[in-house]
C-alpha cells in the first residue's frame, strides 16, 4: 500500500529534494520489505500480517463451529478440538488484533504528530520481522507428535505444566518472541510520541488515537514482561523440575491464575484502548463536529489503564477467594465501567445534532458503539460475583468477550482501514464491496455471537467439543452465523487486493469532508517520506 | 539530529529498565503471594513445621467439628484414608487423628501430603504439633503405615466458624528432592510379607 510518490504538497516543497534523494534508495522487490525502516512500509507489513493471521485464526474457528454444528463428536477428535480453541485464541489475540493496532500506529502516529518517521526505525524493522517466525513456530507445533498446545489461550497450570505435550516448549518460545516484538513496538511508540512531536504539538493537542496508543504502550511494557515470566515458569515447571505451580513441591496452581490475569486483564485493555482512539477520530469526522469532551476522553483512558491493574481476579471468582477479596474485585471491576461509560457518552454526544453521514468507516464506528456496549453490559453482569458463579466458563463468557473483541476491537480496525485506506493508496476503495462487507459482517456476527448468551445462561460449558441435545438448535444457528461471518471476510480480502492494485477513483488530500488532522493535510497517497521538515501546528 | 538520537537513547534505556523491572516483578509475585497467604491465611495453607503446644485454657463452651478428607493426586497409586473422618474438639484441646496409607505398587514410592483447609481462614488457627505432612513419606512395595497428625484449635478461632474441613492430597514425589525424605517410614505398621 505504501509507495513512493512524486506528488508533494506545495507547502512542503522544502522537503521535495529530500524526497527525491531518498526515493532513489528504495530497493525493489522482497528486499524493500525485508530491509525497510520506513514507518509506512512497516505499517503495511504489520497490517497484512495481521490480516493473514485473522484468516488463519478464522479458519480454526470454522473447524470449531463445524464440530459444534451438531451434538456428538463428528469431525475432529477432542484433543484436536482443544488445539483449535487454544491456537485460535492465541492467534487472534497476539497475531491479529495486536499487530493490526501496531500497524495502524506505525502508519498513523508519525503522520499525526508531524514526525518524519518512528524514533527507532531499525528496531521497528526487527520488531516486525521476528513476528512471522513466532507464529510459524506456533503453527508448526500443531504438526508435532502429540499435537500443539491444547490448554486454552490462558494456559492454566497444571494443564500446561503436568498434562501438556512436548510442544509446550515451542509454545513458550513463540510467546517469548511475540512478547519481545510487542515490547519493542511499544518502546518505539513511546519514544516517538515523547521526542518526535512537531513543535507546537502539545500534549493536549495530540489526536486521541495518539493518546490511546501512548497509554496502551505503557500498559504493554508493564505487563508483557509479566507474561514472559509466567511462560518461563511454566517452562521450568514442565521441563526443569521447579514447582512454581506444583503443590507437591510447595507451589500453588492458583498462583498461576493470579500471575496470568495480572497480565491478562490489562491485556484486554491493550486490545481495546487503541480502538477507543480510532472511534474518537472517526465519529467527529462524519458528524462534522469537534469531539465532545476531548480532555475527559484522555482522563478516562488513563483511569481505565490504571484501574485495569486492580481487577484481575474477576476472572477467578470461583477459585475460593475470601469474601472480602471477591467484594473488592467486584466493585473495582464495576468501577471500570464508569470511565468506559464516559467514552460511550462522549461519542453519542459528538453525534448529537451533528450533520451526520454514514460512509463505510462511520458504519463500522456506529456498529462498534452499539455492539461494544452490549459487550460491556454482559461484562458488568459477569462482574457481579454471585452470578458469575453461574456464568463462569460458560458460553456467556464467550459471548461477552467476542462482543468486545470482534465487534469491538476488530470492527474498529476495519473502520480504521476504511477510514485511512484512501490516504494510503490515493484511491477510493470499492464502496459497493465495502457496504456488502459491512452489512454481511454485521448481520452474521450477531447471528454468531448473540445466541451464545442464551446457551451460556442455560449452562453450556465453553471449550467442550460436544454438548447436551437441548443446545442443538441454537448451536446450529451459531455455526451458520459463523460460516457467514467467515465468508464475509473474503469480501474484505477482495476489496483490499483491489485497493492495493490502486484501482478506484483518485481522492483529494482531505479524502473525507470533515476530516481534520495533520494526516489529511499531506497529499493522497501519502508520500513515502512526510514531514521531513516539521509542519506548522495551528 | 544527533541530539535527538541521544534523547531517544536515554528514553529507551529508561523504558528497558521498566521492562526488566516488570519481568522481575513477575517472579517477585511468587514469594509475595506466599507471604500474603501466610499472613492472611486466605488460601487454606497450614504451617510447614510443628507448632509447640503450651497448655492453655480449654474453651469448653465451644465445640468445633473438624472433618478430614483424603485424596491422591492423579497417577499416585497409594491407598490413603483418614482412620477417623470427623472429630469434635474444644478449642485448646489436643487431639490426634491417624491416616492409613498403603503402597500397592511393586516399587518404592515417596509421597508428600499437602493440606488445604476450608474455609481458608481456619488454617491460621489450626496448630499442628505433629504431622506426617511435614516430611516426605517413603513406602516400599506393599508396605503400609498409620501416620498420625496431632493438632489443637486456637481458641482465637473466629466465632462464626464451628466447622472446618482439612483435606490432604497425596502427591508422588519419588526422585524429586529426596533429601528431605526420611530413609524409612517412621510410622510403619508391620513388615510386608516377602514377595508381596
Ligand atoms: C465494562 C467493562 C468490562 C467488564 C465489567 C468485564 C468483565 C469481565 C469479567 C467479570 C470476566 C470474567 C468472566 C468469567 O470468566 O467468569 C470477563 C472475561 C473476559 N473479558 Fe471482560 N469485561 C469488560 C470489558 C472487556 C473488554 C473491553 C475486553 C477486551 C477487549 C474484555 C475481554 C474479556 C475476555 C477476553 C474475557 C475472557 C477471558 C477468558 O477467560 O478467556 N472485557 N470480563
Ligand atoms: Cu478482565
Amino acid at each position: 500500500m505504501a509507495h513512493s510518490s512524486d506528488t508533494i504538497a506545495p507547502e512542503h516543497t522544502g522537503a521535495h529534494e529530500h524526497d527525491d534523494h531518498h526515493d532513489h534508495h528504495i530497493p525493489s522487490g522482497i528486499k524493500r520489505w525485508l530491509y525497510t525502516t520506513n514507518h509506512k512500509d512497516i505499517g503495511t507489513l504489520y497490517l497484512w500480517f495481521a490480516f493473514i493471521m485473522f484468516l488463519i485464526g478464522g479458519a480454526m474457528a470454522m473447524v470449531i463451529r463445524l464440530e459444534l454444528f451438531q451434538p456428538g463428536l463428528q469431525i475432529v477428535d477432542p484433543n484436536f478440538f482443544n488445539q483449535m480453541t487454544t491456537v485460535h485464541g492465541l492467534i487472534m489475540v497476539f497475531g491479529a488484533v495486536m499487530p493490526a493496532f501496531t500497524g495502524l500506529a506505525n502508519w498513523l502516529v508519525p503522520m499525526m504528530i508531524g514526525a518524519p518517521d518512528m524514533a527507532l526505525p531499525r528496531m521497528n524493522n526487527w520488531s516486525f520481522w521476528i513476528l512471522p517466525g513466532a507464529f510459524l513456530i506456533l503453527l508448526a507445533s500443531l504438526f508435532m507428535e502429540g499435537g500443539g498446545p491444547s490448554f486454552g489461550w490462558t494456559f492454566y497450570a497444571p494443564l500446561s505444566t503436568t498434562y501438556s505435550g512436548d510442544s509446550t516448549a515451542l509454545f513458550v518460545f513463540s510467546v517469548h518472541i511475540m512478547g519481545a516484538s510487542s515490547i519493542m513496538g511499544a518502546i518505539n511508540v513511546i519514544v516517538t510520541i515523547f521526542n518526535m512531536r512537531a513543535p507546537g504539538m502539545t500534549w493536549m493537542k495530540m489526536p486521541l488515537f495518539v493518546w490511546t496508543w501512548l497509554i496502551t504502550a505503557f500498559l504493554l511494557i508493564a505487563v508483557m514482561p509479566v507474561l514472559a515470566g509466567a511462560v518461563t515458569m511454566v517452562l521450568t515447571d514442565k521441563f526443569f523440575g521447579t514447582s512454581f505451580f506444583n503443590a507437591a513441591g510447595g507451589g500453588d496452581p492458583v498462583m498461576f491464575q493470579h500471575i496470568f490475569w495480572f497480565f491478562g486483564h490489562p491485556e484486554v485493555y491493550i486490545m481495546i484502548l487503541p480502538a477507543f482512539g480510532i472511534i474518537s477520530q472517526i465519529v467527529p469526522t462524519f458528524s462534522r463536529k469537534k469531539l465532545f469532551g476531548y480532555a475527559s476522553m484522555v482522563y478516562a483512558t488513563a483511569s481505565i489503564a490504571l484501574l485495569s491493574f486492580v481487577v484481575w481476579a474477576h476472572h477467578m471468582f470461583t477459585t475460593g477467594m475470601p469474601v472480602a477479596a471477591e467484594m473488592f474485585f467486584m466493585f473495582a471491576t464495576m468501577l471500570i465501567s464508569v470511565p468506559t461509560g464516559v467514552k460511550v457518552f462522549n461519542w453519542v454526544a459528538t453525534m448529537w445534532r451533528g450533520s451526520m453521514t454514514f460512509e463505510v468507516p462511520m458504519l463500522f464506528a456506529v456498529a462498534f458503539i452499539v455492539l461494544f456496549t452490549i459487550g460491556g453490559l454482559s461484562g458488568l453482569m459477569l462482574a457481579i460475583t454471585p452470578v458469575d458463579f453461574q456464568y463462569h466458563d460458560t458460553y456467556f463468557v464467550v459471548a461477552h468477550f467476542h462482543y468486545v473483541l470482534v465487534t469491538g476491537a476488530i470492527f474498529s480496525i476495519m473502520a480504521a482501514v476504511y477510514y485511512w485506506l484512501p490516504k494510503w493508496t490515493g484511491k477510493m476503495f470499492d464502496i459497493t464491496l465495502a457496504k456488502w462487507h459491512f452489512w454481511c459482517s454485521l448481520i452474521s456476527v450477531n447471528v454468531l455471537f448473540f445466541p451464545m448468551h442464551f446457551v451460556g445462561l442455560a449452562g453450556m460449558p465453553r471449550r467442550i467439543p460436544d454438548y447436551a441435545l437441548q443446545f442443538a438448535d441454537f448451536n446450529k444457528w451459531i455455526s451458520l452465523g459463523g460460516f457467514a461471518f467467515g465468508l464475509s471476510q473474503l469480501i474484505f480480502l477482495a476489496l483490499l487486493i483491489k485497493a492495493c492494485r490502486k484501482q478506484g477513483e483518485p481522492v483529494s488530500s482531505q479524502v473525507w469532508e470533515g476530516a481534520e488532522g495533520l494526516e489529511w493535510e499531506i497529499p493522497s497517497p501519502a508520500p513515502y517520506h512526510t514531514f521531513e521538515t516539521p509542519p506548522v501546528i495551528k | 539530529m544527533s541530539e535527538q538520537a541521544k534523547n531517544n537513547q536515554k528514553m529507551v534505556i529508561k523504558l528497558l529498565v521498566i521492562v526488566v523491572g516488570m519481568f522481575g516483578f513477575g517472579f517477585a509475585l511468587v514469594p509475595l503471594y506466599d507471604v500474603f497467604c501466610d499472613l492472611t491465611g486466605i488460601n487454606g495453607k497450614t504451617a510447614n513445621s510443628a507448632a509447640v503446644y503450651t497448655p492453655i485454657e480449654i474453651d469448653e463452651s465451644r465445640t468445633i467439628s473438624v472433618e478430614f478428607i483424603t485424596r491422591t493426586n492423579t497417577g499416585m497409586p497409594w491407598e490413603f484414608r483418614a482412620e477417623t473422618t470427623r472429630v469434635k474438639v474444644h478449642p485448646g484441646e489436643l487431639s490426634t487423628v491417624n491416616f492409613y496409607v498403603r503402597n500397592p505398587a511393586n516399587k518404592q514410592i515417596v509421597a508428600q501430603a499437602i493440606p488445604s483447609v476450608s474455609p481458608g481462614v481456619a488454617a491460621l488457627y489450626l496448630n499442628k504439633t505433629e504431622c506426617f505432612c511435614f516430611n516426605q513419606q517413603p513406602l516400599l512395595a506393599g508396605e503400609e503405615a498409620s501416620m498420625p497428625m496431632q493438632f489443637y484449635v486456637d481458641p482465637q478461632l473466629p466465632d462464626d466458624i464451628s466447622f472446618f474441613t482439612v483435606q490432604y492430597t497425596l502427591f508422588d514425589v519419588t526422585g524429586k528432592g529426596d533429601k528431605l525424605a526420611v530413609k524409612e517410614n517412621p510410622y510403619l505398621r508391620e513388615q510386608p510379607e516377602s514377595g508381596i
